[in-house]
């Protein structure tokens, strides 16, 4: 139980660890920004095969563990693609970005679609009757509003994302949990190891906070400076 | 000339019949001031003129553009016809100057300084010149109020529509709204307004609407609806607002 022999011992492995963790978790909240806000137009679009579409993907992801979905793409679909493409494989990097992407995507979808709801009415009647166009209101009053509405809860998702990116460890993705069962498995020092491993996600996920919290202040610097 | 032209309007909402056939013409200047009961449906008479409610059938016709025309134009037709709500609606994440600027510079690609100083102009002629840069949200509600009132004009409408504007304000405000709406009837917009202040729709309208159920129950000069009110139900819906005024 000795902390300083054990991240002497350790370093260099938990930090490479950390590295894939932070790579994959960033690249995941990056994507699934991009893939909730298209599925959230989509799940309010006035196109009915689009609402579906975007519906029935955030209905299997929320439906679904996320364990589940990382073997359908890390081990099933290469064998699927295999059938047209030879010799297809798919890296445990990729499948595992891709996995961790469309969970934050449906996700974030959720959370988006939740914000643009909370706009008051009013403020949308207020634009048309300018004669602003659908999307122009879309653009300057209800997405806006929807950002300053929905960040607490939009950071919430960052931290699930990055917590959840140690499932992955189970397709062989080399990230912090993986890195430390290794170590583990051949020192035995399983309490010092993973109070370290806890620390540095601490400290990822406290850096992230930190961030965060300063978008935040900046869009609504506005807001506190009555 | 007739600047508003409505002509049979019906709205239904889901099986309920809220505006039961309504016909009026509003000429150039006029101020035709809506009264009735709530529920009456006043408020989607209104709406039904630029079309933020779709009409269910009929006609409105705002300076010759056939507002329910299923190919009409609306955001075009829009930027001519003013409105202001009673709970204000002003942006909430924007400045007063944005709030006034927005539509100009968006809309009629204005440039920045060209819109910065209507704005300033505006909010003098609502007597808020030094609130430029506050928030919505430090404004009083009169405040608010006159700043929606500018930013609708910031559009240069013809046409100004008011949903009881001073109905969600604190009765020491509702007199600096009504100098700003008279001002403006004085300048000779074309105004349909909603609202309880019969002082007002005395002292500004050049007619009276009365509304109840859907229909236009009785109409003419303030001092025929006031003074002289024909049908029952107007008589009735005046003697208990003078009541609880
Ligand atoms: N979007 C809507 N969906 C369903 N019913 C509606 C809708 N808007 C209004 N109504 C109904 O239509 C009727 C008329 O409403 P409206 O708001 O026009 O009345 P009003 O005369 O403006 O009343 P108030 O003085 O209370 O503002 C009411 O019974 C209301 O419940
Ligand atoms: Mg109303």
């Amino acid at each position: 139980m000795d902390f300083v022999t054990t991240i002497r011992g350790s370093w260099q492995l938990l930090l490479s660890g950390l590295g894939i963790t932070v790579a994959v978790s960033l690249i995941a909240i990056a994507a699934g920004i991009v893939i909730g806000f298209v599925s959230c137009m989509m799940s309010l679009s006035k196109i009915s095969p689009l609402r579906v579409l975007a519906q029935a993907y955030v209905w299997v992801i929320r439906g679904t563990p996320m364990l589940v979905q990382a073997f359908i793409i890390y081990f099933g679909l290469p064998q699927v693609i295999q059938q047209f493409v030879p010799g297809f494989t798919l890296g445990a990097f990729l499948a595992a970005a891709i996995t961790l992407s469309i969970n934050a995507g449906a996700y974030l979808s959720e959370i988006f679609r939740g914000g643009i709801n909370a706009v008051d009415p009013g403020q949308i009647e207020a634009s048309r009757s300018l004669g602003l166009s659908g999307g122009r209101t879309m653009r300057r009053i209800i997405l806006p509003q929807a950002v300053r509405i929905t960040t607490p809860s939009l950071v919430n998702q960052f931290i699930i994302t990055v917590k959840d990116s140690s499932i992955l460890s189970i397709i062989g993705l080399g990230e912090l949990v993986n890195h430390a069962k290794v170590y583990v498995g051949g020192t035995y020092q399983f309490f010092a190891t993973y109070v370290w491993v806890a620390v540095l996600y601490l400290a990822f996920i406290s850096v992230l906070m930190l961030v965060s919290r300063r978008i935040e202040r900046n869009l609504n610097r506005d807001k506190d400076s009555d | 000339m007739t600047k508003i032209l409505i002509e049979n309007v019906h709205k239904t909402f889901g099986t309920r019949e809220v505006l039961c056939g309504i016909d009026l013409a509003v000429g150039v200047g006029d101020v035709v001031c809506v009264i009735g009961p709530s529920g009456s449906g006043k408020s989607t008479l209104l709406r039904c003129v630029n079309a933020l409610e779709p009409v269910t059938s009929g006609r409105v016709v705002v300076d010759d553009i056939v507002m329910t025309d299923p190919k009409c134009d609306l955001n075009s037709a829009r930027r001519n016809i003013g409105m202001v709500f009673q709970s204000f609606n002003l942006f909430s994440h924007m400045t007063v100057r944005r709030n006034i600027t927005l539509a100009p510079m968006d809309l009629k690609k204005m440039p920045a300084a060209e819109a910065n100083a209507l704005a300033a102009e505006l909010l003098a002629k609502v007597g808020l010149a030094d609130r430029i840069d506050a928030y919505p949200r430090q404004l009083s509600g009169g405040q608010k109020q006159r700043v929606a009132i500018a930013r609708a004009l910031a559009m240069k409408p013809d046409v100004m529509l008011f949903d009881e504007p001073t109905s969600a304000l604190d009765p020491e405000m509702v007199g600096e709204v009504l100098t700003v709406m008279k001002q403006l009837a004085l300048d000779g917009m074309t105004m349909i307004v909603v609202t309880h202040e019969m002082s007002f729709a005395k002292e500004v309208a050049d007619r009276v609407i009365f509304m109840d159920n859907g229909l236009i129950v009785e109409q003419g000069t303030p001092q025929d609806v006031f003074s002289n009110p024909k049908e029952p139900r107007t008589q009735d819906f005046l003697r208990r607002v003078s009541q609880a005024g």
